[in-house]
Order: structure tokens, then C-alpha cells, then sequence
């Protein structure tokens, strides 16, 4: 049982404020990057294709996220000691992940070599595996701790890279094969996506993280994912890849408005909460408290 | 084998915030920083209402997710349940902000003083370059917990190896020992009174303890 309780400066659930856009901006375009170095591991494998400037683009945009932290830690000057806890840290997994994407990929993309080009992909595929696994470790933050954020910061990945190599191909001859790696995505992304803020609001989570979200569910759901979806089919019926390309355009802008809204909107901290209130006195025990969730009585009236 | 702990009886906090006092006097945190602070909750609807006092600040867990995300192993666990910080380490990426439950560390990117920019006398004294850009919160004021290794004092029953918000707290809420020793008074606490640990269900078994009620 809940009851009414004051909502107080850091008592109730807060937005986190130490990771801003910058650290947004790694998860944006790092895991962008690392879903494009997927996508085109995956048409290089399957169907051949000279995929080195996907492959070049991916691992810019990994570099650009990468930066963007730089920017952002208090002691840039120390940026190396990132590499000092495999054992259990993801953020140092994601900065070797990094490394060696970026030294495999060196080779894919010189050499052209089907199993450096492959571990190109599959390092791709870790990078955004690790940044989900980044947010997950993170027990200060509901709505990053929660079970199901992990395939949705996979999903987003991977649909954002589908959505640039969608670009990358326009006016290539290939560019049916992006387009039904877009749609696949878009389709885990939705469910993905609804999965996990229903999830979300029947576990419970801050009351900001469920506004945050809600806030921008409508137009994520249609606009980054639905219309691209129907964008492709369009497009494919028709023969027309100008869709797709616009397609791959809302994707990625859809997948990059939800994360900078995961990181830094709707990231708000875990706050505190009595399972009573103490006794003092001669009296009785008083009820729970836990100000600023979703499912306080006090925030439903 | 040593595992200090901390015990609050929030029966007798009055939320007069000595021990936040006593912190930042002890620690010179810079303004805006607590290490230590006391909440206070008001609940109920009028006629009834209810005020509790629970003062928090690092719970020095024993399964430290803070430990566990930092990339550098500036943040460790010792043998005796202390979580520290090294500052020479910390590159400041704030992943240990957002894995803490608690809100109990922090980060300042430039110096701070309370009046002005330019530091007062005893702020120029005190100041500490190497915590700026890094991680910091409270640390059970483990120098003094290195002192008692040292003299064999006890820390909890030894003022000068007792933390200071625990020296300063004028009601007697707060109290500081090794809850291995059944003979210490967390122990003794702990096994006569019904308490709780916060957010204990996120599995970080904290070593701060709240009371709440007699068993």
C-alpha cells in the first residue's frame, strides 16, 4: 500500500543529469554505425557486394559516438584507463568492440576479404549488443534496467543501419535487398518498442520515464516505424527507390529521437521509498512510501 | 574479517541535519555536493499526516553496482565493505551516477566555492584538485577506519575512528561498527530491532541498515 507523499527534490525519481547529449550521442551514432557495418556485412556475405563504403561509414559514425564521450567524461586526458575492467564492465567491452572493429575493418575494407568483412558485421553487432548491455548495467535507471530495453537498443541498431545503407544504395541497382533488411527492422523495432513501454508501465517505472515516452510513442510508431515500413512496400510495388531512401531517412531520424529521449528525457533515477514509515513514539507503523512512480496513488488522482 | 556497517534508527532521526553538516565540514565538499543529506518525506492527507527523516548517502553495497560498471576499477570494494574511489583512476564518464540507486555520487567539473569564485580561506586550504572531474561520495570517512587499523581502536565505539556524521547526530540514530562482531552495537541492533536495507530488491545488499520498529 501507497500513500500520498510530498514530492521532494531528490526524493521522488529525478532526470539524470550527467549524461547529456553528448553521451547521447555515442548510443546515436555509435549504435547507427554499428548496425550499418551489420547490415552490409549481411548483402556483402549474401550477395557479394562491394561493401566498402558502408563499411567506411559504419566506422565513422562508431568514431563520431566515440568522440562525442570523449567530450563528455571529466578527465579526457585519462580516456585510456577505459580499457583497464573486461572483467564486468560493458562500457570497457564497448571501447575493445570498438578497437577492433576498427582494426578488422581497416582490413575489410583494403583487402576486401570475405572473414575480415565478417568480423566487421559481427563486431558491429557486439557494439550495439554492449550498448545495450551499458544501459542495462546501469540499476539507477528503471527505465534502462528493465529487461526489455536490451532488444530494443539492438533493434534501433539495426533498423538505424538498415535505414543509412537504404540511403548508401539509392540509385544502386541493389537497392531492393536494404529495403527488406528496413522493413524487417522496423517490424522488430515496433514490437520491440511496444513490448517494452507496456512492460514498462505495468512493472512500474518514474512517472517522468512514462511521460517522456508517452510524449513521443505516437509519433515514433508512425512515423519511424510504420510509414517506413509502408514506405518499402510502396516502393518495391512501385520500383520507385527514392521511397526507400526516404524511408531509411525516417527510420534513422525515429531511432535517434528515441534514444536521445532514452538517455537523456526519460532517464530518471530510481529515487527512495520506505516499505513503512516508522514508529515513533507509542504509536503504529505507517504505511509505505515511495514517491514519484508511475503507480503512487497520490500521481493516478 | 571485518564488515563495517551502518545502522539508522529512524525512530529517533529528527531530521535536524547535523550529519550533513558534520559531512561537508569533515569532507569539504564543495557547494551543491552532499555526501551525506536527510530526506524528508511527508505522506498522508490531513488529519493524517506523517514526517519521516531518512538520512542517506553511499550504502557502501556488497554487491557494488558501481563497482561493477566502472571501466577503469577506479571504483573498488574493499575487504572490510568499504567502496572507494581512486581519483588518480576516475576518468569522470558518470557510469557509476547512473548504475548507483542511492543519487549518492556526484561530479563537479570545476572548482566551487560558497562565495563567489575565487575560495575563502579555509576553502583554499582544503582544496583538492585531484577530485575535480572525477566520481566522488561519501566513503564512511575511511581515513579514520585506516586509523583504527593502525591504533586498534574500534570504529563505532572510538570517536576518532568513527565517521562524522555518526560523531555528530544528537539524537543517537545513527551508528557505525562491524556487523560480523555479534558483540558490536550494530549487531546488537540489528538482532533486537525490525529493519530494512534500501531497495534491497535490486540485489545490492547495502551495508547502511534502517530500524523502524522493535521485533
Amino acid at each position: 500500500m501507497t500513500t500520498p507523499a510530498r514530492s521532494v527534490e531528490r526524493i521522488a525519481p529525478r532526470r539524470q543529469g550527467n549524461w547529456d547529449w553528448r553521451a547521447a550521442g555515442n548510443f546515436i551514432a555509435g549504435g547507427a554505425g554499428g548496425g550499418l557495418l551489420a547490415n552490409a556485412t549481411v548483402l556483402a556475405v549474401w550477395l557479394g557486394l562491394d561493401e566498402r563504403l558502408p563499411l567506411a561509414a559504419g566506422l565513422v559514425m562508431i568514431g563520431i559516438g566515440l568522440t562525442c564521450v570523449w567530450f563528455e567524461i571529466g578527465r579526457p586526458w585519462r580516456a585510456l584507463n577505459v580499457f583497464r575492467h573486461f572483467g564486468s564492465s560493458w562500457m570497457t567491452r564497448e571501447a575493445y568492440v570498438a578497437l577492433f572493429a576498427m582494426c578488422v575493418g581497416v582490413v575489410a575494407i583494403v583487402y576486401g576479404t570475405l572473414p575480415a568483412v565478417t568480423a566487421t558485421g559481427l563486431l558491429g553487432l557486439m557494439f550495439i549488443y554492449a550498448q545495450g548491455r551499458i544501459l542495462a548495467a546501469n540499476k539507477g535507471i528503471p527505465a534502462w534496467r528493465h529487461p526489455n530495453c536490451l532488444s530494443l537498443v539492438l533493434a534501433t541498431g539495426l533498423a538505424e543501419g538498415a535505414g543509412l545503407l537504404a540511403l548508401l544504395a539509392w540509385g544502386a541497382s541493389w537497392w531492393r535487398y536494404p529495403a527488406a533488411l528496413l522493413l524487417l527492422f522496423c517490424l522488430w523495432r515496433l514490437w520491440a518498442w511496444r513490448r517494452y513501454f507496456a512492460a514498462l508501465r505495468s512493472d512500474g517505472a518514474p512517472s517522468g520515464t512514462i511521460k517522456a515516452f508517452g510524449d513521443m510513442a505516437t509519433m515514433f510508431i508512425w512515423a519511424g516505424n510504420a510509414v517506413p515500413a509502408a514506405l518499402v512496400f510502396a516502393a518495391v510495388l512501385m520500383a520507385v527507390p527514392l521511397l526507400v531512401a526516404l524511408a531509411g531517412i525516417l527510420a534513422l531520424a525515429g531511432g535517434w529521437w528515441m534514444k536521445y529521449t532514452l538517455v537523456c528525457r526519460a532517464a530518471f533515477t530510481q529515487g527512495f521509498a520506505l516499505p513503512k514509515q516508522p514508529v515513533r513514539g507509542k504509536g503504529q507503523a505507517g504505511p509505505a512510501v515511495k514517491p514519484g512512480w508511475q503507480w503512487s496513488t497520490w500521481l493516478t488522482r | 574479517m571485518k564488515r563495517y556497517a551502518m545502522v539508522i534508527d529512524l525512530r529517533r532521526c529528527v531530521g535536524c541535519q547535523t550529519c550533513t553538516a558534520a559531512c561537508k565540514s569533515a569532507n569539504a565538499t564543495p557547494p551543491g555536493v552532499q555526501w551525506r543529506r536527510v530526506l524528508d518525506l511527508e505522506s498522508g492527507e490531513f488529519p493524517d499526516v506523517r514526517r519521516s527523516f531518512v538520512p542517506v548517502a553511499c550504502m557502501h553495497c556488497a554487491n557494488p553496482p558501481c563497482e561493477e560498471v566502472c571501466p577503469t576499477t577506479a571504483t573498488k570494494k574493499r575487504a572490510d565493505g568499504l567502496v572507494t574511489i581512486d581519483y588518480d583512476i576516475c576518468i569522470g564518464c558518470a557510469n557509476c551516477i547512473m548504475a548507483c540507486p542511492y543519487d549518492a555520487r556526484s561530479i563537479v567539473h570545476e572548482p566551487r566555492y560558497a562565495y563567489g569564485s575565487q575560495p575563502i580561506a579555509s576553502e583554499a586550504a582544503r582544496a583538492d584538485d585531484q577530485r575535480i572531474g572525477v566520481a566522488t561520495k561519501c566513503t564512511f570517512c575511511k581515513d579514520r577506519i585506516d586509523l583504527a587499523e593502525r591504533t586498534g581502536q574500534v570504529p563505532g565505539r572510538d570517536h576518532e575512528v568513527t565517521p562524522a556524521c555518526v560523531n555528530s547526530c544528537i539524537s543517537g540514530a545513527m551508528h557505525f561498527g562491524d556487523v560480523l562482531d555479534p558483540e558490536s552495537n550494530v549487531a546488537r541492533l540489528l538482532a533486537d530491532n525490525e529493519s530494512f536495507r534500501m531497495h534491497e530488491e535490486l540485489g545490492t545488499a547495502p551495508s547502511v541498515h534502517y530500524l523502524l520498529d522493535q521485533r
